[in-house]
């Protein structure tokens, strides 16, 4: 075939072309800053390794909050996100058409609402003072007697975040794996019970899940990134970067903090990369896990 | 006797499908809450709003909300129109070219062998990992040196490369069977043939999920907006409904802060909603087997 050889070029050259210049070149440079000192306004300068050492010797905040939170967040909102995802998806793939359009359309809905929406709401909905509808409701029930400044309080503030990122967890990797899961040939689950499937839970382990590989990987790396990239969400509840205390203070909010309120944009840069070479790991493993083999 | 194979994608309501509604109702109550809320919240009158004990519904719907916020759009001195526009311009050119972008490049990723093609899947992959406010300031850099500040160029050239959306869209093309593209190839059809006869609307359910999916980034994104213009009338409506709703205080704020969310959540919406099918397209029709 002529110009087979060429053409995979061809079909990539307008993709590579604009993620070269603003996502490979940018990230690249991000890497650079991170071994300068840079301030956003004179120009950066070469300090090495410094940045890292500084993280993992003198940054008593990341080492005695920030890790320890993100970790907690991610270690719940991750996995938990992810088979909420699935199991979801999975039972939504066994109904009807038009309930399963309905039960997608709100259960993707908390994606669809960023930012403002978020705030807006959970802010109201935690709300300090007594007219804050948790308080009231704990309250008629007798649970508290007290309103609690459930936003300002640090023994609160990191579980009311998981509770918003669970909640808002149903993201494209949702939609993705009930794709996946309506997309299975039908025989193949004929010939599954030819060869002795007893169950839908045997079903779903030998049939289901490797025949949707490619989308549980998606589903997986994308509950990942989401989990360790998520910062907003402290922010946006508590109003403040650092939240109160350093309570709700995930990495992402580390890198902000600096990079954007003390410019001290080589170090935000080191942040960046170790949050990156995190992420890399655990997709790695998610990688293993769903590959076809 | 033999199980009685599942029933995934059935045609017809089964009592056995009933547990799964008790499940699945308690759980869309608590998801669906918080939208409720918001939709709610905007109708309030501003007695409802911090009326005690709260209320969730609204009793007396009101509009005020919503002149207020048109109020204030007017004080800005740029027709709320213009910033309409800018978003819907803005929106259609990067979804389109994004799918665009990312079915030929998945496409070859997924099917073809060449040289560099891991690197490639790899380096796109760890992109996608990298927190994209680190790569706020280095973009910046870019943007500025480029000389296309200030123009819709800067709107759409940043995020229309969307490795996310690369990554879904391949995963997909993996799963059609090389079977077919090579009898597509014996019939004598040429690469771009494939791609449009063969790969595109096998891969409908991956396209319409990454539509959905730019649409947002694209729509909510306010990044662009922030850093990349300078002159008021070229920003979009999220930018512009999110300083309106973080500028005012509090107590009129809130209400038209859920009218700022509503006004920005129903486009996705009415996306969704027309696209869903899509989504949920099943290749039982598709002759693929």
């Amino acid at each position: 075939m002529k110009g087979n050889k060429k053409s995979p070029y061809l079909f990539l050259l307008p993709y590579i072309s604009l993620f070269t210049l603003f996502i490979v070149v940018p990230v690249l440079m991000a890497i650079f800053l991170s071994f300068t000192n840079f301030n956003t306004i004179e120009a950066p300068e070469f300090v090495g390794f410094m940045n890292y050492i500084n993280l993992l010797t003198q940054d008593e905040i990341f080492m005695q909050y920030v890790l320890p939170n993100t970790i907690l967040f991610a270690v719940i909102v991750g996995p938990g996100g992810y088979i909420l995802s699935f199991v979801l998806a999975w039972v939504l793939a066994q109904l009807t058409p038009v309930p399963r359009t309905l039960f997608a359309l709100i259960f993707y809905s908390p994606s669809m609402t960023a930012g403002i929406a978020m705030a807006v709401v959970w802010r109201v909905i935690f709300s300090g003072n007594q007219s804050g509808y948790a308080n009231h409701i704990l309250m008629s029930l007798g649970i508290i007697t007290e309103p609690v400044i459930w936003l300002q309080d640090t023994r609160y503030i990191l579980i009311i975040m998981i509770v918003v990122a669970l909640w808002s967890s149903m993201g494209v990797g949702f939609l993705a794996m009930m794709s996946g899961v309506l997309n299975i040939d039908h025989t193949l689950y004929e010939a599954g019970a030819i060869d002795g499937i007893k169950n839908r839970f045997q079903e779903l382990i030998y049939i289901t899940i490797p025949s949707m590989k490619p989308q549980m990987l998606f589903g997986a790396v994308m509950a990942i990134v989401g989990t360790f990239n998520a910062g907003a969400i402290g922010v946006q509840l508590t109003g403040a970067n650092p939240t109160p205390s350093y309570a709700g203070q995930l990495i992402v909010n580390h890198i902000e903090d600096y990079g954007f309120i003390r410019f001290e944009m080589g170090y935000a840069a080191a942040l960046s990369v170790v949050l990156l070479l995190i992420i890399y790991m655990f997709a790695y493993v998610a990688k293993k896990l769903f590959s076809e083999a | 006797m033999a199980f009685k194979s599942s029933g995934i994608n059935p045609a017809k309501f089964h009592v056995s499908q009933l547990k799964f509604y008790i499940f699945l109702v308690p759980f869309a109550i608590f998801m669906a809450l918080p939208i409720i809320f918001i939709f709610n919240h905007a109708f309030k009158p501003l007695d409802e709003l911090y009326a005690f004990p709260p209320r969730f519904f609204v009793i007396n719907p009101t509009l005020e909300n919503f002149q207020n916020l048109a109020q204030l759009a007017e004080q800005s001195g740029i027709p709320l129109s213009r910033y309409v526009f800018n978003s819907v311009f803005v929106t259609v050119i990067v979804v389109f070219l994004s799918l665009a972008l990312s079915t030929l490049a998945g496409y070859a990723l997924s099917k073809k062998q060449f040289r560099g093609k891991k690197l490639l899947l790899e380096v796109n992959n760890t992109a996608l990992m990298f927190v994209p406010i680190a790569v706020m300031i280095p973009r910046f850099l870019t943007v500025s040196a480029l000389g296309i500040e200030d123009t819709y160029f800067a709107h759409i050239f940043p995020l229309v490369a969307m490795p996310v959306g690369l990554f879904l869209i391949k995963q997909f093309i993996d799963q059609i069977p090389d079977s077919l593209i090579e009898a597509a190839v014996i019939d004598g059809a040429n690469d771009f043939k494939i791609y449009w006869k063969v790969i595109l609307p096998l891969i409908k359910p991956a396209i319409a999920t990454a539509a959905i999916l730019a649409f947002q980034l694209v729509w909510n994104d306010m990044e662009t907006s922030n850093l990349y213009t300078t002159s008021e009338n070229m920003r979009t409506l999220a930018f512009f409904m999110n300083t309106l709703a973080a500028q005012t205080n509090v107590v009129v704020g809130q209400g038209m802060a859920a009218v700022a969310s509503m006004i920005m959540f129903i486009p996705n919406l009415i996306l969704f909603v027309i696209l869903q099918s899509k989504v949920m397209n099943t290749m039982a029709h598709s002759g693929l087997k």
